[in-house]
């Protein structure tokens, strides 16, 4: 294909990249334990949480950042970033979708998530944090019903101190790693999900995360307990507007499932990625983990990755429980000047245990990925099991697509298996589907959208719909 | 006192022996001993040695040896039986007794590298250093500070050398010593020969080797090259290999490691021209405590470049195997090939594995794939042998050493595929019940 | 020699053997015949030990044993051996190893040393004339990049160096030309004797032009429903499976 078609096709424009205007409630930049204590004073939280912090905040400053990522970034002023924004009124935060600031759920509308339709039709309970704060949960009716927790982790931090206290930092420890300790100290906003024993959640639960603020990090955590028998699917978004500077997004999301239950935690993000010489884009240092902590319990992440500047992001696995099993089935796809390093880290440590790994990487543009996987057994993980499948499709001679898998095997009796592939749309795929009277952009999405099948079959049915779409727009005539 | 500033010591108490030497060398040497000085020994911080403790070295108290004595009985004991042209070291020292370069043609120069530099030095510090320089690692920079001995092999353009040239590194029981061998070979164009590196010596043995071998091919030269490393259990044996291909050539490494208490391979091909090919093959067992790590590395540095590899370990007992294997693309190598396997088979639970395939690529004309399994022998072929009346050790006995055999099937030197066959059936647990077997049928094959 | 006594057989909770029934003396040579999916393969993968067959009810005894407390081996070591319709490939083992492995295992079974190499290399090369192939096969991987021909023939070398007392052919006629099946079937020939017997389990009559069985039985949805002598086969081939299929109906 010519290479000017190429490069029409490698531009694209960022299409969630606008801007909300409405007034916010912003802490002017900087970190100390004071602004620790300003943010967990703003929360209502208590004495036991602020402590939590500060203990966090003081590991941080004795932490440095990884640089073992194939990663090519300044160094980030966390001095320069501010760590709170809400939006106004948080005294008198709305209570239902009615209340809700028009303009925000305008937002949403053209992010194309038309929250009532969607959480109407769909039975999706929507959690929506904007920057910092949650600003409406839905169903919590109908959920509370069933006896299911879903609600903000500042509300959760009130109105369920024990659970918090109990779970909260036991998947992710504090001082887990840079980015976690950080989050730990500041986090403001993010997801409470509890599901008693014995419920299957009636409806599949969402959140939509955005970064609205200019200077603003986002720094959310999330907490979801299955307990014995419990089943639940969260469905996660994420989207920023179009800045000129970097933001940073460093979540923790941590998921603990005991006997028998099951989590499916599903992501499509697509963070603001920067425009293509690299100017802007969010930062995403995230930190995922769960802890299939009981016996048959399973945990799933899916992910479809398309924005970001920077990605750092390895959802993974702590397989415990005897014959639990863990899935990541990820998409990530990279254009322009977008730099990736993303992965898992699937831990066997209980007998019988099973895990699954599909990642497909496809980059364009000037774009670096890299997948980083580390599969890891035990010697008590008797029979363990483990398949990945890892395949780079290069669209375009400026990208790099890289895989980093490591495998550290101590039992006799597992079994471990990896297969990678790197390749490109060829010329003969392409002429095929021309001569059948296809465009070649169509043909391109075609065989892109195949190569992710394994994939997008694993996320839920309006999150797939999405998943694709942002696929092509994300990919918009890239090729060559 | 450091662990580093030991080497030094032993490094300054040899400094008379190197008074009389080209200015060049000492001031590589120097430069070999400033770096290993700064760097000091690498530790588990270090993601290259991520999985791999070199303690034992760098606590270690190593003299050098100062002769080459051994007795012809035991030393013919140990030397591979094949027709080849052949230098021995004992110890890193070169022995004229047991080596022999009897009708050698004038087309190939094989020589100590201390000779080599007394008959034209110039022509030595030209190339040594230039592909395997003192910051590629911390062991580099310890050999080229103490470099003194070693193996210079210049093959003439167009020369075909009939016999395999077999560089014989013998290693002695008694009070542990090291050396750091150079190896540098020279391939001329459209040359053909087949290099055996080959590390043996007294069971007893715990000495430590760290060798440094730069090879390279000019236009179109093909060369086999083999590491049949047999080294006492006590031994520590560390590797630093780096080739260089230029256009049409073709390099196989064999790369066969059953000896070693700690045993570190680093093997670097750097595909610099168009059409020039590179093939790792790998076979590394490990028992008792040994710790075996493979690194190996393939630089698609020019289009139309292709790579094979395959790579097999066998781990029983507390044994640990490590297998990193890199294939790298440059950005603008388009077509170019890269294939790259790795299996594994822990026979006990105590044994260990990490490894870590890795592509780094920066073209979007490639193929490229990797594939890694550790795991369990077919089922349906234990089946088929018991349906034989074979028990089932017996079964995994023989699968097992299948496995090995997929890497061995492709040497084609007999005698190595043959020792190697014997050795790896030897050394798998009396269980299997292959004691006498492989010996029949070699002999059977006779 | 052998003897099935009302052999019920599932496979993953389908019953596939319905009460069969069988009796073979030594010096016969049987032949079971049948169309597709009538339980023909199932029959001798169970004598033979292959996972996954779940005997429901009904007996298998081999000379007084009750074979199906043997292990896989120990039932080969009795002299139980099954020539398989699609042999597997063993990478990288080579012929030699399991021709000796299987044979010393037999003699350390019946309580003889193993064979001395000489012996074994002689009578390995002389069965090797017999049916025809290259002594290099013998350093080849066990059925690795065979032809469908060789393996069979593969399959008849064992038996004729691992001398069992009841063969059991399953298919071994399949996939075969003619001249290769004339090899196969005097491989297979050369093995009657009186103290051995033969089960062929085919579905063509094709094959019992060249090994004439004793006995014929039609095996049909997990029963046998008529047996009789090698005329039975011949009727076979003229009229089909489903005319026996009706006039058992």
């Amino acid at each position: 294909m010519a290479s000017e078609e190429m490069e029409q096709l490698v531009r694209r424009e960022y299409k969630d990249g606008f801007v909300t205007d409405i007034e916010s409630d912003t802490l002017p930049p900087g970190l100390d334990e004071n602004t620790i204590a300003f943010i967990s004073n703003k929360k209502g939280e208590p004495e036991w949480m602020l402590e939590w912090r500060l203990d966090a905040y003081r590991q941080w400053l004795k932490m440095e950042a990884p640089s073992w990522a194939h990663l090519d970034y300044p160094p980030i002023d966390y001095q320069s970033i501010s760590y709170f924004s809400a939006p106004k009124r948080p005294e008198d935060r709305p209570q239902s979708l009615d209340e809700v600031d028009p303009k925000l759920l305008e937002t949403y509308e053209k992010l194309g998530i038309p929250l009532h339709e969607r959480a109407a039709l769909a039975g999706v309970a929507v959690d929506a944090v904007f920057d910092s704060v949650s600003v409406a949960t839905t169903f919590k009716k109908q959920l509370g019903e069933a006896g299911v927790i879903f609600c903000s982790i500042s509300e959760a931090i009130r109105d369920y101190p024990e659970l918090i206290k109990q779970y909260l930092g036991t998947v992710v420890p504090v001082a887990d790693n840079y980015f976690a300790a950080l989050n730990s100290a500041v986090f403001t906003d993010g997801s409470f999900v509890f599901v008693p024993e014995g419920v299957t959640c009636p409806m599949e639960l969402s959140t939509y995360f955005r970064i609205n603020a200019a200077n603003t990090g986002q720094f959310e955590r999330t907490l979801i307990i299955c307990e014995s028998r419990a089943q639940v699917s969260y469905l996660e978004g994420c989207t920023a507007p179009m800045r000129d500077e970097n933001q940073l997004h460093a979540a923790v999301v941590e998921l603990v499932a005991l006997d028998d239950a099951y989590i499916k935690y599903s992501t499509v993000q697509n963070w603001y990625p920067g425009d293509e010489n690299g100017v802007g884009g969010i930062y995403n240092f995230v930190t995922k983990r769960g802890d299939c902590r009981g016996d048959r319990s399973r945990i799933s992440w899916t992910q479809v990755e398309t924005g970001s500047a920077i990605t750092w992001k390895y959802p993974s696995c702590v397989l415990r429980g005897k014959d639990s099993i863990g899935e990541f089935y990820s998409v990530a796809v990279t254009n322009g000047r977008q730099q990736a390093d993303t992965g898992t880290k699937m831990i066997h440590i209980g007998e019988g245990t099973r895990s699954y790994i599909v990642a497909k990487g496809i980059s364009a543009g000037r774009s670096d990925q890299s997948y980083r996987g580390l599969v890891k057994i035990g010697p008590r993980a008797k029979g363990a099991r483990n398949f990945t499948q890892c395949d780079s499709l290069l669209i375009g001679d400026k990208c790099g697509a890289h895989t980093f898998p490591y495998q550290e095997i101590g039992n006799s009796t597992a079994t471990i298996e990896h297969e990678a592939t790197t390749s490109k749309i060829g010329e003969d795929q392409l002429f095929y589907c021309q001569s059948r009277g296809i465009s070649e952009e169509d043909a391109v999405s075609m065989i892109v959208n195949g190569f992710c099948k394994d994939v997008f079959q694993e996320l839920p049915m309006e999150f797939a719909v999405e998943a694709e779409a942002l696929l092509n727009v994300t990919l918009e005539g890239a090729v060559g | 006192m450091s662990d580093t500033q030991t080497f030094l010591d032993t490094l300054k108490a040899r400094s008379p022996h190197y008074k009389a030497e080209p200015t060049w060398i000492a001031a590589r040497r120097q430069a070999g001993a400033a770096r290993f000085e700064a760097l000091g020994f690498p530790t588990r911080r270090d993601e290259e040695w991520k999985y791999t403790d070199v303690r034992s070295i760098a606590q270690g108290n190593f003299a050098l040896a100062d002769n080459a004595e051994f007795s012809q009985a035991s030393a013919a004991a140990l030397t591979l039986p094949i027709d080849a042209y052949r230098l021995t070291f004992v110890d890193g020292v070169f022995s004229s007794a047991l080596s022999d370069l009897d009708s050698l043609p004038s087309s190939v120069q094989v020589l100590p590298l201390s000779k080599a530099l007394v008959e034209n030095h110039e022509a030595v510090g030209g190339p040594l250093g230039r592909l395997t320089g003192v910051d590629f690692s911390p062991f580099a920079a310890l050999n080229t500070a103490f470099m003194e001995e070693g193996a210079v092999v210049r093959i003439a353009p167009g020369t075909v050398v009939e016999k395999p040239i077999l560089l014989q590194f013998l290693s002695r029981a008694g009070q542990p010593v090291m050396c750091h061998p150079r190896i540098l070979v020279e391939a001329g164009g459209r040359s053909e020969a087949t290099l055996i590196e080959h590390y043996t010596g007294e069971s007893e043995a715990t000495n430590f080797t760290n060798v440094v071998g730069e090879l390279m091919l000019d236009r179109g030269a093909i060369l086999a090259h083999y590491k049949l490393q047999e080294a006492p259990l006590g031994d520590m044996h560390v590797a630093s290999i780096h080739v260089e291909q230029s256009r049409d050539t073709r390099y196989t490494s064999y790369n066969l490691s059953l000896g070693g208490a700690l045993v570190r391979n680093d093997l670097i091909s750097d595909l610099n021209g168009q059409g020039a090919e590179t093939n790792f093959l790998g076979l590394f067992f490990g028992q008792g405590r040994q710790h075996v790590d493979n690194h190996t590395k393939v630089n698609h540095n020019a289009p139309l470049t292709f790579s094979n590899e395959n790579y097999k370990g066998i781990l029983d007992d507390r044994a640990h195997g490590v297998f990193n294997g890199k294939v790298y693309v440059k950005r603008d190598s388009q077509k170019i090939e890269g294939f790259q396997s790795n299996q594994n088979l822990l026979l006990s639970d105590r044994a260990h594995i990490d490894a870590k395939p890795e592509l780094e690529i920066y073209a979007d004309d490639v193929k490229c794939s990797h594939g890694t399994t550790t795991g369990q022998l077919d089922e349906e072929a234990i089946y088929a042998l018991r349906t034989r009346g074979i028990d089932e050790a017996t079964a995994r006995g023989l699968l097992t050493l299948a496995f090995a055999g997929e890497v061995l099937d492709k040497v084609s030197l007999d005698a190595i595929a043959e020792r190697v066959e014997l050795a790896v059936a030897g050394k798998l647990p009396e269980r299997f019940n292959l004691a006498g077997l492989v010996e029949a049928a070699a002999a059977l094959n006779d | 020699m052998l003897q099935v006594n009302d052999l019920h057989v599932s496979v993953e909770g389908n019953e596939i053997l319905k009460g069969l029934t069988l009796t073979i003396k030594a010096g016969e040579v049987h032949a079971i015949m049948g169309p597709n999916g009538a339980g023909k393969s199932t029959l001798s993968a169970v004598i033979a030990g292959k996972d996954g067959y779940e005997v429901t009810q009904g007996t298998i005894t081999f000379e007084g044993k009750d074979v199906l407390e043997m292990e896989i081996e120990e039932r080969a070591q009795a002299g139980l051996l099954l020539g398989f319709q699609y042999p597997v490939e063993i990478p990288g083992v080579k012929n030699i190893y399991l021709l000796k492995s299987a044979l010393n295992a037999q003699r350390v079974a019946r309580g003889e040393g193993e064979m001395p190499a000489p012996e074994f290399m002689k009578l390995v090369k002389e069965k090797l004339g017999y049916m025809k192939m290259d002594a290099s096969f013998l350093q080849r991987a066990v059925n690795e990049g065979f032809s469908g021909g060789e393996k069979k023939r593969n399959e008849i070398l064992q038996m004729l160096v691992l001398q069992p007392k009841l063969a059991m052919l399953d298919e071994i006629d399949s996939g075969l030309d003619i001249d290769a099946m004339k090899i196969v079937a005097d491989g297979v020939n050369s093995l009657r004797a009186e103290d051995r017997a033969i089960l062929l389990v085919t579905h063509y009559q094709r094959l019992l032009d060249y090994i004439v069985p004793d006995k014929v039985h039609v095996l049909v949805d997990g029963r046998i429903v008529k047996t009789g002598d090698a005329e039975l086969a011949k009727q076979l081939e003229a009229n089909g499976y489903e005319g026996i299929e009706e006039s058992v109906a």
